[in-house]
């Protein structure tokens, strides 16, 4: 049958696109292989020839795939599922590639994408080491391109095609009026598409520009892990055990900053989202994509060593192997569905975890049968590393980041296969171990440069480590003395607030010992810096991880906590909730917050609320406007942005948390001010006031209050004309010679009550009445210091490698060392 | 036997003896009836939301109290506390897992922390777009009639 409205051609190309790189990959991979084995050059040159042609028509029918599946989005074909699901016509265009990798079958063709320009430049520079590289590279690309092939072969289904018709994805089988006689046994009515107006549009909370880029970036990094594989398994496969390590160097560089970046994008997301409440929550899906960078980064070391020493070759092999498996099981993770209960982020089985289970193992069993079938022939130095040398205690540091990589995949994943909930603190499980990770790292990472390869000697060390060390020391006791670091946890006591400031410590000696090696070890020559300079980035890192989590503020703490009856089921813990009622203040860390007004987003279901903040103590004040999506597209509830203020050493954010129902109210009332003594009353609309008691308190027996400080309670009997009473009990506050009030409302007398000052047991009240239902918000507000050294840490970071990277590829070029 | 490896396996012994410690601490999944009978342990309670009994939410009074009952896969309902505002896509979520404590003395569940199963990054929550798109096919045909 035919229907009115479709679309179909686009779909059939893509389709057939599909079905072209599937096979030219797998002709790519062969041709490669016999390129590869081949002894008579002839032949190897005919293979080749063939191999290249191959790998040229994928790429071009990856690229077609890409465009094809965007020309879907982006005009609005909603006949195909993808589009459907994923887009819709209000969707802004810089989020229709956010909306393109939403999708599982998106993301595949992302990393495929990448795949592509990374095979191109690999022919183009890896002369003698194409054949056996671009045959792994080859052979991944087949994986993916099954992904995302949706093809039968008899019943079983491989992969999932974005060119699917919806109305073939069983999304509309139970619609009864888009079938004929509204019946759904019936076939679909031939003008369905009449009725499929509009998609489904991008979940509300990816509309964010991270959502553009984080994933490319990431995949990127995913992407160029199996280039460090690839030149791993040619030199187990070719016998030339040592001589891939010169192309794989630059290679792996390439690969740790674009990985790392990647990561710490969706760490940046997550902080400006904040919807794990911070840019790390070792959630497995964080986890499973840093485990394969902390490997690569104990590859990269080791492969260092190789090259000046001669020592650790087989380390390299299992490390740069291992490091792309992981990127393949950290797929295999979030794709399956088999972390279920453990991860906040959910994931949807697509009925492919066969599929996923054999693109891990049909690249782990070989390579590792690989690696052991010639473990003994891989050549190795006899005698032992000097402990004075620079290559044993690198060798310490790469393995110890490998194994806080094995611990950190170990705990994200046991769980999901032994049937186990996390323990109850899992933040704190890992947090425990890692704080010590890193004052191993960072000390290791301080010294081993001023060590020579090979040995060194004492005198030689310690003239140059003389002044790094005092300084740092100096410094150090500085950071840790003023810091002011008072984080306490529970489990963790002073002993894990000990192990924070000697990590805290030990980051601060990181910095300056290799900031000060440039110019001690190196005379200042940048271009051979790029080791200590990602170093210092390092140590930032660390520092900024260190500091930033250890002073986390709430600042919607209630400590004032007086007037907050906190309900019978409650012992009495401050939330991290405060409730604003329009236009008055409350107290809040240093700042008077108050809900201003307002404003709705002319398209949208979303509301902007502007909040502004003002300090007590100093000039400081600002505006910010976090907003919520109410109710978004009939799924009842809220989803909030935050908004945040930025400063050079700390941030301030601030997100709804809950509103009241969003039939607005206008609110132009405002405080009606009365003198009052006990036993004096006030009348408003609907009824009177009487002032019944007040009392001043000097022993305020909450946090945060210092003896001297003054609390005034005014006990008011609200009468109301509907012969109900209530009471309220508003509070004018004297903290450390500064006065604020805290209103107390009457919610279903719409009033507010407040304390202005008081004077010789005369209060003055005021009063106001808000017009039927009251506005208000609830927020939660945070202060996070020192995140900025974090993110400075990763661009330093990232710069480094990628002048280490630079300065090794011309000396590649140049056939030196 | 050099150093080098004598340091490899005292590292090796500390990252099993790490992961055994972690074994020792995890916790278990349950149901309301099976985390009733160890009031006072953590656990992670599987449940939905039950949408019948009344939830009690006013940031008016306290922006740090939530509560509402939670129905297991059996059947067996539980009161829940928890201090802290709705969770995100509560109302949207087919399934909460709650952790917390079973607290004898109160008979309700103590709960400190929510996770809702929802929509994210490789998941559109598909029931939830067929309804709508059944619901916008029902009545863009400018027909009201359901199964």
């Amino acid at each position: 049958m035919d229907y009115y409205g479709e679309h179909l051609l686009p779909g059939q190309l893509g389709q057939f696109f599909i079905v072209l790189s599937l096979v030219a990959s797998l002709v790519a991979t062969f041709a490669y292989f016999k390129a590869t084995q081949s002894k008579v050059d002839s032949d190897a040159g005919y293979w080749k020839k063939l191999a290249r042609g191959a790998f040229i028509t994928e790429v071009i029918s990856v690229f077609a795939i890409f465009g094809i599946l965007f020309y879907i989005i982006h005009n609005h074909l909603f006949e195909y599922k993808y589009a459907w699901q994923h887009s819709s016509l209000s969707l802004e265009f810089k989020y229709m590639l956010a909306c393109f990798w939403e999708g599982q079958e998106g993301s595949f063709l992302l990393w495929s994408v990448w795949h592509c320009i990374l095979g191109l430049v690999l022919i183009k520079t890896a002369k003698t080491w194409e054949a056996p590289v671009m045959t792994v590279v080859s052979f991944a690309q087949f994986c993916l391109a099954t992904m995302i092939a949706g093809i039968y072969i008899f019943d079983w289904k491989m992969g999932s095609s974005p060119f699917i018709l919806l109305r073939d994805s069983g999304v509309l089988d139970g619609a009864p009026a888009l079938h004929l006689n509204f019946d759904v046994n019936q076939p679909l009515k031939q003008d369905y598409m009449l009725s499929i107006k509009d998609g489904n549009d991008l979940n509300p909370l990816l509309q964010n520009y991270w959502m553009v880029i984080h994933p490319p970036v990431l995949f990127l990094g995913f992407a160029s892990t199996i280039i460090p594989f690839a030149f791993a398994i040619a030199g187990l496969w070719t016998k030339k055990f040592g001589e891939w390590t010169k192309p794989a160097l630059p290679w792996s560089l390439f690969a740790t900053a674009i990985l790392g970046v990647g990561i710490m994008m969706g760490a940046a997301w997550a902080y400006e989202s904040l919807t794990f409440g911070g840019y790390w929550a070792w959630d497995p899906v964080e986890n499973a994509s840093l485990v394969p960078w902390l490997i690569l980064v104990s590859g990269l070391h080791t492969l260092l060593i190789y090259k000046h020493s001669g020592h650790s070759l087989r380390s390299t092999y299992l490390f740069l192997i291992l490091s792309f498996v992981f990127v393949l099981y950290s797929t295999f993770l979030t794709r399956s569905g088999i972390l279920g209960e453990t991860s906040v982020h959910a994931f949807t089985d697509l009925g492919m975890n066969f599929q996923l289970t054999a693109f891990l193992l049909v690249f782990t069993v070989p390579a590792l049968f690989l690696f052991f079938r010639r473990y003994k022939a891989i050549p190795t130095i006899k005698k032992e590393e000097n402990t004075s040398s620079r290559e044993f205690w690198m060798f310490i540091g790469a393995l110890v980041f490998f194994l806080s990589a094995i611990l950190i995949i170990g705990k994200t994943s046991l769980p999901a296969f032994i049937k186990v909930a996390p323990p109850e603190d899992m933040e704190f499980s890992y947090n425990q171990i890692q704080v010590f990770v890193a004052i191993i790292i960072a000390v290791l990472t301080g010294f081993s440069q001023y060590l020579k390869y090979k040995e060194t000697g004492s005198s030689f060390f310690w003239k140059k480590m003389l002044w790094p060390l005092i300084i740092s020391i100096a410094a150090a006791s500085l950071v840790v003395g003023f810091g002011n670091i008072r984080y306490y946890h529970p489990t963790g006591g002073y002993g894990f607030l000990a192990a924070i400031w000697l990590a805290t410590a030990c980051s601060v000696y990181t910095i300056i010992t290799n900031a000060a090696y440039i110019w001690l070890g190196l005379k200042g020559k940048l271009n051979l810096s790029g080791g200590s300079i990602a170093h210092v980035g390092f140590g930032l890192v660390l520092l900024g991880i260190l500091l930033s989590s250890s002073k986390k503020e709430i600042l919607s703490r209630n400590t004032s906590g007086i007037a907050i009856d906190f309900g019978p089921d409650s012992d009495q813990k401050p939330g991290e909730n405060l409730t604003l009622v329009k236009g008055v203040p409350m107290p809040m860390g240093k700042f008077d917050v108050t809900y201003l007004k307002d404003s709705a987003h002319p398209k949208k279901q979303q509301w902007f609320y502007k909040i502004h903040f003002k300090s007590r103590t100093d000039n400081e004040e600002f505006t910010l406007w976090p907003n919520a999506f109410v109710n978004y597209k009939g799924n009842e509830g809220l989803m909030a942005n935050p908004d945040s203020r930025h400063y050079l050493d700390h941030d301030v954010f601030t997100y709804i948390s809950a509103l009241p129902n969003p039939d607005k109210n206008k609110d132009t009332a405002t405080f009606r001010n009365k003198p009052m003594k006990e036993g004096d009353s006030l009348f408003y609309s609907r009824g009177y006031v009487i002032l019944e008691k007040l009392v001043s308190k000097d022993n305020i027996p909450f946090e945060g209050f210092k003896p001297g400080d003054k609390a005034t309670v005014a006990t008011l009997k609200v009468y109301s004309f509907n012969r109900t009473s209530y009471t309220a009990e508003p509070l004018l506050i004297e903290k450390q010679g500064a006065f604020f009030s805290q209103p107390d409302t009457v919610m279903s007398e719409s009033i507010i009550l407040q304390v202005n000052s008081t004077e010789n047991g005369i209060a003055n009240v005021g009063i106001k009445e808000s017009g039927t239902v009251l506005e208000y918000v609830t927020l939660k507000a945070y202060k996070f210091p020192f995140i900025n050294i974090l993110w400075a840490g990763i661009v330093i970071t990232a710069i480094g490698i990628v002048i280490s990277m630079i300065r090794r590829i011309q000396l590649n070029r140049s056939g030196k060392e | 036997m050099k150093k080098i490896h004598i340091i490899l396996l005292v590292l090796i012994a500390g990252t099993i003896a790490v992961l055994i410690s972690f074994l020792q601490n995890t916790t278990t999944y349950d149901t309301v009836q099976t985390a009733i009978d160890k009031p006072g342990k953590f656990v992670h309670l599987m449940a939905r939301w039950d949408k019948t009994q009344p939830m009690e939410y006013d940031p008016k009074k306290d922006a740090n109290y939530l509560s509402f009952t939670a129905i297991d896969t059996l059947g067996k309902s539980i009161r829940v506390v928890y201090h802290d505002n709705k969770p995100e896509n509560f109302e949207i979520s087919e399934r909460l897992v709650l952790k917390g404590k079973y607290s004898a003395e109160g008979d309700y569940f103590d709960c400190s922390s929510i996770q809702t199963k929802c929509p994210s990054k490789y998941k559109d929550d598909m029931e939830a777009a067929k309804k709508n798109a059944q619901h916008n096919a029902a009545t863009g045909a400018g027909n009201t009639e359901t199964k």
